[in-house]
């Protein structure tokens, strides 16, 4: 089956410095994939690439059979069918959580207000914040509102979502709310890559674990391979410091 | 030292248009000002710096230099070489629009990049526009930062077009010269200019406060 999302040889730098080398990985529709590493690996800048918030200098990103890397290619187009949810929520302060959910299926999906609205509270309800749909974001709690970016998300229907570092800005006790949406939505099916530090999340729900290292991917495979035999020494290193 | 307050009833007829004009002139050139301010700020924005230069050399020149020699160039040089003759109107509306763009810009510039760019990320993920993004997501929060700013360049704006006097514009200050000339007394025209001053700036700040918290 054709991979969703096909990345061939992409390299990164920022200035000078190389923070991806020769990236090749195949994400296939309904595919979880985790990665992780240590900080600095490169692993945040790859996910930020999948939806070219950060522009790669070589190599070929394919997703649906759409190279992004094309100038011809509409990046808002395919940017409403991968959605990304961020370490730090980036929720708009200055519009409630309903309007928070609704702004992008109106104004790019050109969806009417209340079709808006019905699917705005589906999600609300689905992410368990059917009460908060008329709050700020500054009442929110971190869980919530990393829940409500979920949701917001969602709205655009998108086929793939990135997540990166979604609990990392967390409080401890938050962190579970908030992976628990997460589970939901990979046992419906989404594509999802995923940047973390939550092991627990990579083996238990992840199909496939990249292990990053200063912009290479060191290693990959089943999260019972990856944690249980790791073939290389720094996934090992890093796996002991980590687990 | 007797203070001669009929002279100041006699000439308040004469204030009260100086006034209006010191208003109106200020209104219109915070206005315009803010027009070209926001092309200029989004100008000094621009991804590539050769079309930067021309916008950071626009705002350097009129923060750097006095207003008063802005005056002089727009009145006896600028509007000469278009109109083959000068306009006191137009210097007015023209030298203090054009001083007001240059700082107006830098206050929007300063707004915009104050958003944490997480915002713009968020909003051009979720499939919008940059244009989308900017009017939707930041500027609505750059605004809000903006306002105490701008109160403050309004207030020194209507302070600045004491300086039309120079070319005999008909505001507050020219008519306090005039008065002086008429009757040759210092305190009675310059009090009253400066009153007339604080009146406007103090209720301008007051109800800038006003805004601040509503918005």
């Amino acid at each position: 089956m054709e991979p969703i999302i096909n990345v061939r040889h992409l390299n990164k730098f920022f200035g000078n410095h190389q923070v991806l080398t020769d990236i090749n990985v195949d994400i296939h529709s309904q595919e979880v994939v985790v990665v992780i590493g240590p900080s600095g690996s490169g692993k945040s800048t790859f996910l930020r690439c999948l939806n070219l918030l950060e522009q790669p200098q070589s190599g070929e990103i394919i997703i649906e059979g759409t190279s992004l890397m094309d100038k011809n290619t509409r990046i808002n187009d395919i940017r409403t069918e991968v959605g990304m949810v961020f370490q730090q929520f980036n929720l708009f302060p200055h519009k409630t959580v309903i309007e928070n959910i609704m702004l992008a299926p109106v104004q790019v999906r050109k969806w009417p207000a209340d079709k808006a609205r019905q699917k705005a509270l589906e999600l609300l309800q689905k992410v368990g914040l059917s009460d908060k749909a008329e709050v700020h974001p500054s009442s929110l709690s971190g869980g919530q509102s990393q829940r409500v970016a979920i949701a917001r998300a969602l709205a655009m229907e998108p086929k793939i979502m990135l997540f990166d570092e979604p609990t990392s800005a967390l409080d401890p006790e938050m962190v579970g709310e908030v992976l628990a949406v997460m589970k939901d939505l990979a046992r419906e099916g989404m594509t999802m890559v995923v940047v973390t530090h939550e092991m627990g999340f990579a083996r238990e729900v992840g199909d496939r674990v990249l292990f990053m290292e200063q912009g290479v991917i060191v290693e990959e495979g089943k999260p019972e391979q990856l944690f249980g035999s790791p073939s290389h020494e720094r996934t090992r290193e890093f796996l002991s410091k980590v687990l | 030292m007797d203070f001669r307050f009929d002279l100041i009833v006699h000439y308040l007829p004469v204030f009260l248009r100086g006034t209006l004009f010191t208003i109106g002139v200020s209104i219109v050139s915070i206005l315009i000002g803010s027009v070209l301010g926001l092309g200029i700020g989004f100008g000094k924005m621009a991804p590539k710096a050769i079309y930067r230069w021309p916008f950071h050399l626009y705002i350097n020149f009129f923060r750097g230099t006095p207003l008063y020699v802005q005056i002089l160039i727009v009145h006896f040089g600028l509007i000469p070489a278009f109109y083959g003759t000068t306009n006191v109107l137009m210097t007015s509306f023209i030298a203090l629009s054009l001083n007001s763009a240059a700082y107006s810009a830098e206050i929007f510039r300063a707004g915009i990049q104050s958003i944490d760019p997480g915002q713009r990320e968020a909003a051009l993920s979720l499939g919008m526009s940059k244009w989308q993004a900017m009017r939707f997501i930041i500027l609505p929060q750059a605004i809000k930062r903006m306002v105490p700013a701008f109160g403050n360049e309004f207030i020194v704006l209507v302070k600045d077009s004491s300086l039309l006097a120079l070319v005999a514009a008909p505001e507050i200050m020219f008519w306090s010269n005039t008065m002086k000339g008429q009757y040759l007394r210092i305190w009675e025209p310059y009090l009253t200019a400066a009153l007339i001053y604080f009146v406007l700036t103090y209720s301008l700040s007051k109800l800038l406060n006003y805004i601040e918290r509503k918005v």
